[in-house]
């Protein structure tokens, strides 16, 4: 049932598909802040559709599958539920036309993450791996906000519809550079590239419907596909494809080597993934047709049979209790439906003829022969040669040899094989009838890269020098899994630890704030003003300064004696307040302050002002005298040196504001915008009262933060005072 | 406190402030008032009856409790802004409706349900906060 929206959503957007094909991209929006050109608008073209057809399909067969997975999980609802929110922010991901929203939908995609790596909390790995999964991959979307930014300022929009379109041209700019860099880390970031892979292993804490889905099949995706996106709009220079050329082999090479020498059938999926991600990076890197076309097909391929996989694994660590990839085995007697999604899987991974594996790996021998040197074959190869393996050791070892388990073990139900059994179906449909794919493909394709010829797959290329290398790259898979123990017992090096820089990074953050927080964490309420108040003056003070002070001043009103006498009132109860001796006249003093500078109000023309300063005066006044019977005595806490300190800080403080006060209202802006106020108010406000129609309306967004903000503050204090009754009492 | 002057004084005023608080949220648009200083109004009456006659009594006779009030008004701000979206207009934007002609034509429009969901919140909270530190 929960499977549902998802279903109906990918029959929706198959077709969608059909509609782009035929009529082109199109783009939905609602205007959101057009004064600040933000709006919420949706871009729909071949890319975008491909990639929400894999997600919303994917996520069909993943909620079918966790509904049987979790079971009666007490927490399966909530489960769920983050599992959809991840699905609404990926596709928001892929169907965003500003880029600022797909920096929004990007971060949710990491705290969707977070929150179902971390599903199982009362496991401290689980918190461990979701928190380093969300600082990693969190700290590449600001890369993407700032990227956004930048090209917002080189372009001028943030629309992608505007910057396909457009011939702006932004190679030539100054921030080019930094852009593409910006990019590119938000990218690696999430698509967990060398040398931010190590999260994505840890990651696997999570349970397994979210590896399957988020870990494998879409999430990690999101960086492929900004990639992809930017292609037509930053790609093409020497830094681009040499990042991306460079960085993705690495990838290839580390993440594939990785995953035969673990035993974890999780862990040796992550690796591999990681792995096929460096695969999609030095494709989209090389960049030309072919190569983008080959990286769409790698990309279906492995969604399809690492999803399978995944869930295999997590069905076969439901049925016996572990996913020891050594310690399984002769699980085809007991899951003989598993065991046949799962060789179906793995037989595409590894790259046999007849799966769509085999043409996603044809594809990538071809492009990289044609585009690059043959050290690059030789890892390609080899890399490839290490996935097939990792796939078999994944996909074959549980099932073959004698059974090690005791013979309890039996048949996973419908809802955990169903779905890599599909999955893997649709690698077979794909590898022998491709021409199904070949009409989105070529849409996709033409999304990335300008160029009409038609993407061709076929499943035979005939007796071509890829095939050979084929050959031999299944040979070697077929070799290493056979001598997968010895291979694991003599690997060297073990790993490229990067995972250390972010240890260190964490740890010399600590000990900063270890150093940075206490002076300004005191928990005293004195010392945050004093420290507001300071940088307050420093800032405003010091860029007064650097402006070129103040502007001559141009007209002085004449003084009034009841003007000075009012201020004389404010200056007595003001020193009256500082040097109180008792509560009560304290208050009192401040409460004159206020009422005195109601009274100003009053005099210049303010009523509003002065009637909400009358009414906040007098409920302070209360207040405090409700909160008295709480505090003990009066003490005299400040020694004479801290009363000279403060007392010059103020004095500071009221200087430098009582400077500004006279900046402005000599700068003349001041009689403008009460112009414009006072004929906008009636013709667009409907109203002839300025502060209220300002506060309701032109600036209610200001008011809606406000009371907000109120709110908060009025629910804080009751849960603090609440909290602290209870404590005293209970 | 239990004197008999504010008790009786406050039996008399706190009509007459609730009025006035009214008043002043609905010429707030074109006179000087509005919700915040009207809630804000409001807020002081039932103070005012807090100290003559207790905090229970005072949070009888407010009816509603004030964590209501603050929740209430919050959404009525945000109710506030959505016919906008509705129309497709920009969010927040004012919306009007012209009643009558001539002479006594006026005009009502979002802002106002904006400023009674400003009232409310603001009744919520200084209520919320008065109230809880006067339970102690």
């Amino acid at each position: 049932m929960l499977g549902l929206p998802p279903a109906l959503l990918t029959g929706y957007f198959l077709y969608l598909a059909r509609a782009v094909a035929a009529q082109g991209p199109f783009a939905v929006g609602v205007p959101w802040m057009p004064s600040l050109g933000l709006s919420l608008s949706f871009h729909l073209d071949g890319l975008a559709v491909l990639f929400a057809t894999v997600i919303t399909g994917i996520g069909t067969l993943i909620v079918i599958y966790a509904v049987g997975y979790l079971g009666d999980h007490p927490q399966a609802g909530r489960f769920l539920a983050i599992l959809y929110g991840f699905m609404g922010s990926m596709l928001g991901v892929v169907l965003s036309d500003s880029l600022i929203a797909v920096f929004v939908f990007w971060e949710l995609t990491g705290f969707t993450s977070y929150l179902l790596i971390g599903f199982e909390h009362d496991r401290p790995e689980a918190r461990r791996a979701a928190l380093q999964a969300l600082i990693v991959t969190g700290s590449g979307g600001l890369a993407l906000l700032a990227a956004a930014v930048m090209i917002g300022q080189m372009s001028g929009g943030v629309s992608l519809s505007g910057l396909l379109s457009g011939n702006v041209s932004l190679r030539e700019h100054d921030l080019y550079a930094a852009t593409v860099a910006l990019v590119l880390l938000a990218a690696f970031t999430k698509s967990a590239q060398f040398p931010f892979h190590f999260w994505l292993p840890n990651a696997m804490e999570a349970p397994t419907p979210v590896s399957a889905y988020l870990h494998s099949a879409t999430m990690v995706k999101a960086g492929i596909y900004l990639v992809a996106r930017m292609t037509p709009i930053l790609g093409g220079s020497a830094p681009w494809t040499t990042a991306l050329v460079g960085v993705g082999a690495l990838t290839m090479v580390g993440g594939a080597y990785r995953a035969v020498t673990e035993t974890d059938l999780k862990r040796v999926l992550a690796y591999s993934t990681i792995g096929a991600l460096g695969v999609l990076t030095l494709l989209l890197g090389i960049g030309t047709r072919a190569a983008v076309a080959a990286s769409l097909v790698y990309l279906l391929a492995h969604a399809c049979y690492k999803g399978a996989l995944f869930m295999v694994a997590g069905a076969v660590e439901h049925e016996t209790g572990t996913r020891d990839a050594a310690a399984l085995g002769g699980l085809r007697h007991s899951m003989p439906l598993t065991a046949v999604a799962a060789v179906l899987a793995a037989t595409s991974m590894a790259g046999a003829p007849l799966f769509l594996g085999f043409i996603a790996k044809e594809q990538l021998y071809d492009t990289v022969r044609h585009e690059l040197a043959w050290p690059a074959v030789v890892l390609a190869v080899g890399a490839s040669a290490l996935m097939g393996a990792a796939g078999l050791i994944a996909g074959v070892s549980p099932f073959a040899g004698r059974p090690t388990t005791s013979s309890g073990t039996h048949e996973a139900p419908p809802s955990l094989w169903s779905g890599p059994l599909v999955l893997a179906v649709i690698g077979l449909i794909g590898g022998v009838a491709p021409a199904i794919l070949e009409s989105p493909l070529t849409l996709a394709t033409g999304a990335i890269v300008r160029g009409a010829e038609p993407v061709r797959l076929e499943a035979w290329h005939g007796l071509t020098p890829v095939l050979l290398l084929s050959v031999l790259t299944l040979l070697g898979s077929l070799v290493l899994y056979v001598s997968r123990e010895r291979f694991r017992r003599g690997a060297w090096p073990r790993a490229l630890r990067t995972e250390r820089l972010y240890t260190f990074a964490g740890g010399t953050l600590d000990r900063l704030s270890r150093v940075i927080a206490p002076p300004l964490q005191s928990a005293s309420l004195r010392s945050y003003v004093l420290t507001i108040i300071v940088t307050t003056i420093v800032l405003l003070g010091s860029s007064l300064l650097i402006g070129g002070g103040l502007p001559a001043r141009s007209r002085s009103t004449p003084v009034h004696l009841h003007e000075f006498a009012i201020a004389a009132l404010i200056i007595t109860a003001a020193v009256s307040a500082a040097t109180a001796r008792s509560n009560m006249t304290a208050v009192l003093s401040l409460g004159t302050v206020g009422y005195g500078v109601a009274v100003i109000y009053i005099l210049f023309g303010a009523p509003d002002l002065a009637m909400t300063q009358f009414a906040v005066e007098t409920l302070t006044v209360v207040i405090f005298v409700l909160v008295f019977h709480q505090l003990r005595g009066f003490g005299d806490l400040s020694t004479g040196l801290v009363k000279v300190r403060d007392a010059v800080i103020a004095a500071a403080g009221g200087t430098l504001i009582a400077t500004l006060v006279l900046f402005i209202g000599a700068s003349g802006t001041t009689s403008r915008l009460a112009a414009y106020f006072a004929e906008a108010s009636p013709r667009l406000g409907h109203g002839s009262n300025i502060v209220n129609v300002m506060l309701v309306d032109f600036r209610g967004f200001d008011t809606l933060g406000e009371i907000t903000v109120l709110v908060t503050v009025a629910v804080g204090v009751r849960a603090l005072l609440r909290l602290g009754n209870k404590e005293r009492h209970g | 406190m239990s004197s008999l002057i504010l008790r009786t004084a406050t039996r008399f005023l706190m009509p007459l402030l609730l009025l006035f608080a009214l008043f002043l949220l609905l010429r707030g648009h074109n006179e000087p008032g509005g919700g915040f200083v009207g809630g804000l109004v409001v807020a002081a009456a039932f103070v005012l009856h807090t100290i003559s006659a207790g905090v229970p009594a005072s949070r009888r006779a407010l009816l509603i409790h004030p964590s209501t009030l603050l929740s209430v008004g919050l959404l009525v701000a945000l109710a506030s802004a959505v016919p906008a979206l509705i129309v497709g207009r920009p969010f927040m934007s004012a919306l009007w409706k012209e009643v009558g002609t001539g002479e006594a034509a006026w005009a009502i429009g979002t802002p106002l349900v904006f400023d009674i969901g400003v009232f409310l919140a603001v009744i919520g909270v200084v209520l919320t906060i008065v109230f809880t530190l006067a339970e102690d």
